[in-house]
């Protein structure tokens, strides 16, 4: 299995506050925007992000978080049903700007499920999507990004892994892996 | 990722530890689900499920439907009392029948013991054994180790007591089996005429006196006096059993601790439970009842999911 490191810690630390700087651009105090980390590794960067932006605009944005699982469009269509996590959305989204926080953008299956499950909590006024990690040339549906961390290139045997300090790796870290 | 191990739910004693987690943690999903205002999701909404009820039911076939309708799948329903069962039709040929339609699970209740098993190794479908005579009744079994862990934390070294007609109960036998392969020690209690011979050698402790029993456990699960299935009387009277092995809250009071009160229903009240009992804090039946929702919705989902 060979690994290629496509962020390390710094740069994912320079990375991630260009991406805070662009949404404050658009949402600038955040008085009507939430934050959706996807479970179940989307949270951890959202987290991330959440914290870094609360410092920045010295207010509370709420943050919660969207399991996917049980709108899925693989259902039965795959060996084992994927594993649910919790969903966590304390507050109203009704009328409200969404930003939708990912690890990686693939095929965008998961972006339409997160869509689908979102709307069960209300009708937002606008629904953003912020990645880390946009896998060009890989799209099923037609789904994009309105932040990117990093564009990386890829064919579709390759995988994404994104190791962060909350899940209990030693240094944040992406890599592009080539599953032999 | 995880499956379950089998492709039926027949009864507790065919699945897994694992098994019955995986259940609970999907069953902790869907308690969230259904309670948002929107309590739907679209997992099955390419399933079809014929519930297929030969004995009657009111909370289980609902819990069941409901469960089916959260999860999006189209359901049909079918009661023996008011179909061709009545002209002579077997058990299989109805189930055929059933099946030709295209449908992908069946949820059935038998009063034969083993009927799901038998309709398991006859057909494709995914079978849930929604009861079989006196035999198991699994959904109800992991609704009520469910609210157990929920309230509790644990089922882990808890003390359960078991309280009432056993004999009749399949209600009893899987939640044995399921106490039991979530660590809780279990106690049954009853008068002797309705405690089967050897229910000993299920590792269970007996006891006659329910006052003991109320001071031993953490748990009573009390359940109901099945007249419908007592050919012979087994006590002199229902006043008489209500007498020496009724709950009520003077009783509860008189414990020096808390314990958790559960009741499969229908409540008989004023029989097994009085009413001050069944409506006081201790009682969890309500929470029993939202749980079985959540419950069936995982077996349903995790059912369907191994299928695929």
């Amino acid at each position: 299995m060979q690994k290629k490191l496509i962020l390390d810690s710094d740069l994912l630390d320079i990375t991630l506050n260009r991406l805070c700087q662009q949404l404050i651009e658009t949402h600038d105090q955040f008085q009507d925007t939430v934050i959706l980390g996807l479970q179940p590794r989307g949270i951890y960067l959202a987290e991330l992000i959440h914290q870094k932006l609360e410092k920045l605009t010295k207010s509370n944005i709420p943050l919660g978080y969207l399991d996917t699982t049980f709108h899925r469009d693989d259902f039965r269509r795959r060996d084992t049903p994927a594993k649910a996590s919790e969903t966590k959305v304390p507050f109203v989204i009704e009328g409200k700007h969404v930003v939708l926080i990912d690890d990686v953008l693939f095929t965008g299956r998961t972006v339409r499920a997160a869509m689908d499950a979102m709307i069960a909590f209300g009708r937002p006024a606008k629904v953003e999507l912020l990645v880390l990690v946009d896998r060009k040339h890989n799209r099923d549906l037609p789904i994009a990004a309105d932040y990117v961390g990093k564009y990386v290139n890829t064919i579709a045997s390759q995988k994404v892994l994104v190791e962060m300090q909350a899940q209990g790796h030693k240094h944040n870290k992406i890599w592009l892996v080539n599953q032999d | 990722m995880s499956k379950i191990s089998q492709p039926h739910l027949l009864g507790i004693k065919n699945i897994t530890t694992k098994d019955i987690e995986l259940i609970f943690e999907t069953a902790a999903n869907f308690k969230e689900i259904i309670n948002r205002p929107i309590k739907k999701v679209p997992s099955l909404r390419d399933v079809t499920i014929a519930n297929i009820f030969f004995e009657n039911s009111t909370r289980t076939r609902l819990s069941f439907e409901l469960a089916e309708k959260r999860l999006s799948a189209d359901t049909i329903n079918f009661t023996a009392s008011n179909s061709s069962v009545k002209k002579g039709e077997t058990l299989l040929d109805t189930v055929n029948n059933v099946l030709a339609m295209k449908v992908d699970m069946v949820v059935m209740r038998h009063a034969s013991v083993g009927a799901p098993h038998f309709l398991s190794k006859h057909i494709k479908a995914n079978i849930v054994n929604a009861g079989d005579g006196t035999h198991e009744h699994p959904t109800q079994a992991l609704l009520d180790t469910f609210s157990i862990h929920e309230k509790l934390g644990t089922l882990s070294g808890k003390k359960v007591a078991i309280i009432g007609d056993i004999l009749h109960s399949r209600v009893a036998l899987s939640n044995i089996f399921a106490l039991q392969k979530l660590g809780a020690k279990v106690m049954v209690c009853g008068p002797p005429t309705l405690l089967p011979k050897y229910i000993a050698s299920l590792n269970v402790t007996v006891e006659y006196d329910v006052k003991k029993a109320l001071e031993w456990c953490d748990v009573a699960n009390v359940l109901r006096i099945q007249l419908e299935r007592q050919q012979i009387k087994y006590f002199p009277s229902l006043r008489e059993y209500s007498l020496y092995y009724g709950i009520n809250k003077k009783l509860l009071d008189s414990l020096k601790k808390e314990i958790v009160l559960m009741h499969p229903g229908p409540i008989n009240r004023g029989v097994e439970l009085t009413s001050d009992a069944a409506d006081s804090h201790h009682s969890i039946i309500l929470d029993q009842v939202e749980n079985g929702v959540a419950v069936r919705m995982a077996v349903l989902y995790l059912l369907a999911g191994a299928a695929g």
